[in-house]
């Protein structure tokens, strides 16, 4: 261990503020290159999947109108 | 040799499934070697006797520098795949990796400006290496804002992909800039035929974090390619599957 106490640590001889201004910063920046493709892939699903119902639902209705229309049950 | 690995790479769904299956191992690869790598390099390590302990970042510097750099280069291999045999997934990465390379970069010139401050007194210089790395930061940039300027897929795809290629004769520049002309900035601290002038005790966290950076790098890489294969396979059956499977309300 390169430091007595924790105080000298977070000093860093003078240069804690450089230090922890860099650190800091990339531990921010990885954690928004982490999360931002996991935010983007759940609005991807919601957007697709609504879509998706809506044409199953077009479909359905659809099918009832040519039914009403034909008069059959088929 | 056995080329059905490049063919298969045609396929997005092959694709989809393996990144699903090797993803887990380079992220948690990436996240132990990068908190392995910085309590390291900011506890254990021994201070520099020019810098002090400012020299610290050079953990974080160095890594994003050098990821930022060959992101780029794996974006140019792509690039060259895409425009010759027209390889969807090779598009693809394209597009995730510009914005990681962009980040990262970003990360390594603001490091480097404040590791300047200390070291050299000043935040900026309008010095050979740290022009071109900002060079670079715009080449990025420039990729981004053509793709998301062009909305046909394809010509997007072609424009930037010769983007990048012309965007390649800045990479010679950075990494030589510290040796064609005088420069504020330090030579390269890895190189691959010498040993490194530090001790083992400081470069070998340094070379965990790199290696580090690299895995997490893969690993966001593929997140972001699933997204985009999702986003234009929309229309297969096996995507409708997983909408189906995963946008259960």
């Amino acid at each position: 261990m390169n430091f007595e106490t924790f105080t000298e640590f977070l000093f860093m001889g003078g240069h804690g503020l450089y230090v922890w201004l860099a650190y800091g910063a990339g531990f921010f920046i990885i954690l928004l290159v982490y999360i931002q493709p996991i935010l983007a892939r759940r609005s991807i699903i919601q957007a697709l999947s609504q879509r998706q119902r809506r044409e199953q639902q077009n479909k359905a209705s659809d099918k009832m109108n040519a039914q009403e229309i034909t008069g059959s049950n088929e | 040799m056995n080329w059905t690995w490049f063919y298969k790479l045609g396929s997005p769904k092959w694709f989809y499934e393996t990144a699903n299956k090797v993803l887990p191992w380079f992220l948690s690869a990436g996240v132990l070697l990068l908190v392995v790598g910085t309590v390291w390099g900011l506890v254990f390590a021994p201070e520099d006797y020019q810098q002090g302990n400012s020299f610290r970042i050079i953990y974080l510097h160095v890594p994003s520098a050098i990821l930022a750099q060959s992101c780029y280069m794996m974006m140019a291999v792509a690039a060259i795949i895409s425009l010759v045999w027209k390889m969807k997934l090779a598009d693809m990465f394209i597009a995730s990796a510009a914005p990681i390379g962009a980040a990262f970069t970003f990360l390594a010139l603001f490091t480097g400006a404040v590791w300047g401050k200390p070291t050299w007194g000043t935040w900026w210089v309008w010095d050979a290496r740290l022009t071109a790395m900002l060079v670079l930061l715009f080449l990025y940039f420039g990729v981004l804002a053509l793709r998301s300027a062009l909305e046909n897929i394809d010509l997007a795809s072609r424009a930037s992909a010769i983007l990048v290629l012309v965007g390649v004769v800045n990479i010679p520049i950075i990494k030589y800039s510290v040796e064609w002309w005088n420069t504020l900035h330090q030579p390269a601290t890895f190189t691959l035929s010498e040993k490194p002038a530090m001790p083992s005790e400081m470069w070998l966290p340094l070379l965990v974090m790199v290696i580090g950076m690299y895995c997490f790098f893969t690993a966001v890489a593929l997140m972001r390619i699933k997204n985009e294969i999702l986003l234009r396979e929309r229309r297969t059956k096996w995507v409708q599957a997983i909408i189906a499977e995963e946008g259960k309300p």
